[in-house]
């Protein structure tokens, strides 16, 4: 009975109506993790759960019983910062900073879609492996807003991440 | 939102009693529940989780292909068979919210996703669908992204999701059970029009849980999926076509034509099928078939735009399979 | 350092120091911390026993709240106490305003006003006991149509005779256009927790003025300024939507002043849009009258705008039109309507956001009446004073906008005809458009202390919204201190620092900056002073001190002790005798679906005059941000009111469209070179708002190029190209 947040174990809340973002932010004190909208809409709670990408405000807390949760603090830290939080720095892919751990959760996750062959609204042919254009990542990347609008530099930061330098 | 009694389901049978019971509802990927209940729109008392069960594979059945009702929206938009056999469905699911919800949101759950009405989701405002006889906002409000078919005087909401309309083009059925009994409904006659009980979207009983989706064997041909949005991603639909057509000697052999954002349910009119079969596409050709179709169009002023934004993406769509030039 | 400026500033100091950072793009200090979820906004400080507060609105568009039921609630689980205290503010304050906002919030103006606080120990006991709370109200109705009701005359300049103009021009144009409300949007949404001991109260708050907002505050709540201490080190973006105290702060801190525990506050996304600022939605009349060469002879501009009734802000949507372009006849007249919908306040870029793109729409026009490019046009009506008051101008880069963003974008200089390029069902077309943003600075403060190890603190209460703040006032102290600024310590947010300009109308780098720049200058003097050389044969660089005939270390002058000076700026006569602004040009190419009417953004190119670049990264993201809500402003955003009871029906961020990042193409800044010594001390002007002032209306004349549609509607959704796409 606990949710795995960055290799650690929390006990479930007792309260059920915790959504997994309260949870993170509140009870696991991670506060890295955004809450923009706490509707879906914005994508700011973004975080990896069992290795995929999800809304932490859509998902109850109780029903992550046993998961593997990445948030922001997981993927790097002020000592050690990882490639896509490196990549954002660069190329200046944020502003007020707000969306940002949710923006580089989803590239994080997206890149790995990506090589899994995972198509998306911009892929022209479903059947072959999708590639790593612009237009590509402006689709997978369309679950977060930035209202700062930041877009252009984030879709160079990932480029740059999954290290094809244009 | 509410304070809940939270039960996990172990067993499908047990999560079908659980919800035969008053103020009880079934949690999928709560993409859509959660969200509604934390605006106390959905206020259950009981809240049956069952994300657990078993129903969360694709598999073949006989030639067509049955997924299972928590089959995420991602998995099935993947799925090779899905792509290579039913674009159309891969399509629509792709086109529909953002890769973190079609990651959570389930192939149940998005059939039975609620309207998006403004009026519906405020709970301070009148709406027949939420609350049976308070009246409805929308038609002397915004109806922007409102019904222009199908939609009575007690409600002119629309069914908002993308995937229900491919599986309504493809003629899917669904497979519901309750605690000892199942049943199919084609995905065509799964959700319900208006009428003057609004406040029932599908013909989903209490008790009964959607278990899967079948899809029939293959028919080929060239399939589309066409959402026309505000904005180029994460945005419903204001309208969507969804097209399985084929051609021999250039004419129509199939013509099978579902449309979303336009009514309380993915919208299929068989008449078209009839209209188009052994006809030689062309514009013309195209433009009768958008008259059948939007023969009884009501418009609530805002929405009017509708009506000729579904014939422009009808014969965008016929086009576009089958080569005429606009 | 004390400088009230009456004159220009054409030194050019920071061009002359020689440290060389000023204007390097160098990354932001504070971006490890936001990249890694370290940076804390105004919701996330952990505080012990902290209570959880959610506001509870009235579903009613006018009127007095009778009674509050607070027994209703207080034996729900966790719920400690309502809060209906007449000091709570039902509305934001306006930018500036520097006094408490309308109270008390019992009397009801606009729907889903909030009128009180449930207080419980957890966020979701206190949310659902929030919809549980009885409030017993008496309606009223009230105007919610800006068409509905009468206007009043805010503004009028008229000189010679627009309509014999009109009627005497060989090329005229007359055309009407609308634009939706826009709402911030910032992704923050408005939080505070407030903590009252010993008689003062601490706001960790997500505000972008705090100097405005504590007594702001004070004023709400009845304490003295030197009793409020406001903490905003990171904003989540704002906008304008926290330019002025909210609802949340002023609830938060009343409820902690009564319960004496910690209370956080925290809007939901639907109450931001509903009860925070709203742009104005505008009615406007373009009226052109020129020559046979295209040179104006006539410029009207007239625009109707809304606010609620008592409140004095009014869309300034002329503001630019005053003198963005010449015609000695003019008449420009700006109403307002008052309606019950939530405040009318500044959201990015006030006034020039909504009133430069209908000018630059009949600008086309005119141009394809008169059969010049659009481009040439522009360049002929750049008038050689300002047309109203005469007034010479400052530096002014519009001609060099136009022309090099020109050559950037590879436009072709032609007259125009549209529907000359389709690929596929789609439509392809360009357009341009000027963009201009007046200028403005506010008095500032900053402490700059030297360490005696040689490194050096900024201090002022000046935020960072986003803007890059951080960032530029440690390229402007390392610049004059000869120092990197990875050894400047940057601190903001906290009205315990000297009182800054605040992050809003696009002042802050050059207020600030100056402020900064001010008390550099006292430390150099302090300096000079020391080595008994004047101040300006100093040369700062690298930790090292150099005058004629020696050096030092800077460590070693300090001598173990630290030194500080205080900068303060005051904008004076130089901003009074001038007319300055900011300018550039917009060139946007766009696809229109032939059959839909949907249109996507292909590409963009903005270049952009701001003065001089304080920073060239941050700097091109504020431009590249600005062309971002031009797309949104052109293509998507509208608030949609209910004509019944003007209650926001789109409020939320699934229904309210911001452009997503698929939305947003390839975008090109430039940033001209230019020094603007009437500006700022040091030369800058503002960049946050002028990128998205005019864009719009490039977007505009792109999809008119494409496919023949002349929208006069904003946003230009498709079912509006649809309507006014030509068929055949
Ligand atoms: C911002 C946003 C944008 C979106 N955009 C789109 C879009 O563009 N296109 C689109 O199609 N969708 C869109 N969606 C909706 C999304 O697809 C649905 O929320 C999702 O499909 C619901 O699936 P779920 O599993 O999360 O359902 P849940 O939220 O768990 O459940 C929804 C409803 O279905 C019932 N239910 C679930 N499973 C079953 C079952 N097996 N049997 C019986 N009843 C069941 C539940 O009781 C509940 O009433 C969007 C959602 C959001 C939040
Ligand atoms: S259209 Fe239907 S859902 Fe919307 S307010 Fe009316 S009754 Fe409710
Ligand atoms: S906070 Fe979860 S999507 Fe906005
Ligand atoms: S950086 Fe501010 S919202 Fe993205």
């Amino acid at each position: 009975m606990a949710i795995s947040i960055n290799g650690q174990d929390y006990p479930l809340p007792a309260d059920p109506r915790t959504s997994l973002l309260d949870f993170i932010r509140r009870e696991a004190g991670l506060t890295g993790t955004k809450k923009g909208c706490d509707h879906g809409q914005c994508g700011a709670c973004t975080v990896i759960v069992n290795g995929i990408r999800i809304n932490s405000c859509l998902s109850l807390a109780v029903t992550n019983d046993g998961d593997e949760v990445t948030t922001i603090e997981g993927l790097g830290t002020m000592a050690a910062p990882g490639t896509m939080q490196e990549a954002f720095m660069a190329h200046d892919g944020f502003q007020c900073g707000y969306c940002t751990p949710g923006q580089i959760c989803s590239a994080t996750a997206m890149l790995q879609e990506l090589a899994a062959g995972w198509p998306s609204d911009a892929t022209a042919d479903l059947e072959a492996a999708p590639t790593l254009t612009d237009e590509e990542i402006r689709e997978r990347m369309s679950g977060n807003l930035c209202r700062c609008g930041a877009y252009a530099n984030i879709v160079a930061a990932i480029r740059d991440a999954a290290g094809e330098h244009a | 939102m509410r304070p809940f009694d939270y039960q996990r389901a172990e067993r499908l049978a047990h999560a079908a009693q659980l919800t035969a019971q008053s103020d009880t509802l079934a949690l999928a990927g709560g993409t859509n529940l959660v969200d509604l209940m934390k605006l106390q729109v959905e206020t259950p008392q009981v809240l049956v989780d069952i994300g657990r069960l078993p129903l969360g594979t694709i598999e073949a059945e006989g030639d067509g292909l049955r997924i299972g009702a928590l089959v995420s929206n991602t998995d099935t938009a993947v799925h090779p068979r899905v792509r290579a056999d039913y674009p159309v469905l891969a399509r629509a699911i792709l086109a529909g919210a953002t890769q973190q919800l079609r990651n959570k949101a389930t192939t149940g759950g998005n059939l039975c996703q609620r309207t998006r009405c403004y009026y519906f989701t405020n709970i301070d405002q009148p709406c027949n669908k939420r609350e049976p006889g308070s009246g409805c906002g929308a038609i002397d409000g915004i109806a922007r992204i409102h019904a222009v078919l199908g939609a009575s005087t007690h409600c002119i909401a629309t069914y908002p999701g993308d995937m229900a309309v491919a599986m309504a083009a493809l003629d899917a059925t669904v497979e519901i059970a309750s605690e000892n009994a199942s049943r199919s409904v084609p995905v065509r006659e799964f959700h319900r029009l208006p009428g003057d009980t609004p406040e029932r979207d599908n013909v989903l009983e209490p008790g009964e849980i959607i278990t899967a989706v079948t899809l029939p064997a293959p028919v080929g041909g060239t399939q589309i999926y066409r959402k026309v949005r505000e904005r180029s991603s994460y945005a419903f639909a204001l309208c969507s076509v969804a097209a399985v057509i084929d051609l021999a000697d250039n004419r129509f052999t199939r013509a099978d034509l579902a449309f979303g954002s336009l009514a309380h349910k993915p919208w299929h009119d068989p008449r078209l099928a009839d209209l188009l079969i052994g006809k030689e596409p062309s514009l013309a050709l195209f433009d009768k078939a958008a008259d059948l179709l939007l023969e009884d169009t009501q418009g609530y002023g805002e929405n009017d735009f509708k009506i000729p934004l579904a014939r422009r993406t009808l014969a965008a769509v016929l086009c576009e399979a089958t080569g005429v030039e606009a | 350092m004390h400088l009230k400026q009456d004159k220009p500033d054409n030194r050019n100091v920071l061009d002359t120091t020689a440290q060389g950072v000023i204007g390097a793009p160098l990354t932001r200090p504070e971006g490890l911390l936001k990249v890694t979820g370290t940076a804390t906004y105004a919701a996330e400080y952990e505080v012990e026993g902290c209570l959880e507060g959610v506001l509870v609105s009235v579903p009613i568009m006018s009127g007095e709240v009778l009674s509050i039921d607070e027994d209703s609630v207080l034996a729900m689980p966790g719920v400690v106490a309502v809060i209906s205290d007449e000091r709570l503010t039902g509305r934001a304050a306006q930018g500036t305003a520097g006094e408490a906002p309308f109270q008390p919030a019992q009397t009801v103006c606009y729907w889903g006003q909030p009128v009180a606080l449930v207080v419980a120990e957890t966020f979701e006991q206190a949310r659902d006991a929030a919809k549980h709370l009885v409030i017993e109200t008496r309606a009223q109705d009230v105007p919610v149509d800006p068409e509905k009701v009468d206007t009043k005359v805010e503004e009028t300049t008229r000189t010679g005779d627009l309509a014999h103009a009109m009627a005497e021009a060989a090329h005229s144009v007359d055309v009407e256009f609308t634009t939706e409300g826009h709402a911030s949007a910032a992704m923050e949404p408005h939080a505070a927790i407030a903590q009252w001991q010993d008689d003062s109260l601490t706001v960790h708050a997500s505000l972008q003025m705090l100097k405005f907002n504590r007594a702001e505050l004070a004023d709400s709540l009845g304490l003295k300024e030197e009793q409020v201490r406001l903490v905003s080190p990171y904003v989540g973006g704002g906008f304008g939507s926290k330019l002025g105290i909210s609802q949340e702060a002023v609830a938060a801190s009343l409820a902690a002043m009564h319960l004496g525990r910690p209370v956080r506050v925290v809007m939901s996304r639907q109450q931001v849009f509903q009860t925070i600022m709203r742009r104005s939605e505008t009615h406007q009349r373009v009226r052109l009258a020129a020559d046979n060469e295209g040179r104006l002879t006539g410029f009207g501009h007239e625009a109707r705008v809304s606010n609620l009734p008592g409140e004095s802000f009014a869309e300034p949507v002329l503001q630019s039109s005053q003198f963005l372009y010449a015609g000695e006849n003019r008449l420009l007249q700006l109403e307002i309507a008052r309606i019950h919908r939530m405040t009318a306040g500044s959201v990015r870029a006030p006034g020039e956001a909504v009133g430069v793109q209908t000018v630059e729409q009949a600008m086309d026009m005119l141009a394809e009446k008169a059969g010049i490019d659009p481009v040439e046009l522009r360049l002929r009506n750049i008038p050689e004073k300002h047309p109203a008051n005469g007034k010479p101008f400052s530096s002014r880069k519009l001609a060099e906008a136009l022309r090099e963003g020109a050559k950037a974008f590879g436009w072709e200089p032609r007259p125009r005809k549209p529907r000359h390029t389709r690929e596929g069902e789609w439509w392809i077309g360009t357009g341009v458009a000027s963009a201009a943003r007046v200028h403005a600075v506010v008095e500032a403060k900053a402490r700059v202390t030297l360490r005696p190890d040689g490194t050096a603190v900024v201090e002022t209460d000046m935020t960072d919204i986003g803007t890059g703040t951080y960032a530029i006032l440690g390229q402007v102290a390392g610049e004059m201190l000869g120092l990197m600024p990875d050894d400047i310590d940057v601190r903001l947010g906290d009205t315990d620092f000297p009182a800054g300009s605040g992050s809003g109308g696009s002042w802050g780098a050059a207020s600030c900056g100056s402020a900064v720049f001010l008390a550099c200058e006292g430390l150099r003097k302090k300096l000079a002073e020391r080595l008994k050389v004047a101040d300006d044969g100093l040369t700062l660089k690298d930790g090292f001190v150099r005058w004629d005939g020696g050096e030092k270390a800077l460590t070693e002058l300090l001598d173990g002790k630290p030194l500080d000076a205080t900068g303060h700026f005051e904008p004076g006569d130089s901003t009074e005798d001038m007319a300055i602004s900011s300018y550039g040009a917009f060139f946007a190419e766009v696809a229109v679906n032939h059959w839909t009417g949907e249109t996507r953004v292909r590409r963009m190119t903005g270049a952009f005059g701001i003065g001089r670049v304080l920073n060239a990264r941050t700097a091109r993201s504020q431009c590249l941000g600005g062309m971002t809500w031009c797309i949104g402003n052109a293509l998507t955003e509208t608030l949609l009111f209910d004509p019944n009871d003007g209650h926001l029906v789109n409020c939320d961020l699934a229904e309210y469209h911001v452009p997503v990042n698929r939305d947003v193409p390839d975008l090109d800044v430039l940033l001209l070179e230019e020094r603007d010594g009437s500006a700022s001390p040091i030369q800058a002007k503002g960049v946050g708002e002028l990128g998205l002032c005019g864009g719009a209306g490039a977007i505009a004349n792109a999809i008119y190029d494409a496919c023949g549609a002349r929208v006069f509607a904003y946003p230009m959704a498709p079912n509006r190209v649809l309507a006014a796409m030509p068929q055949n």
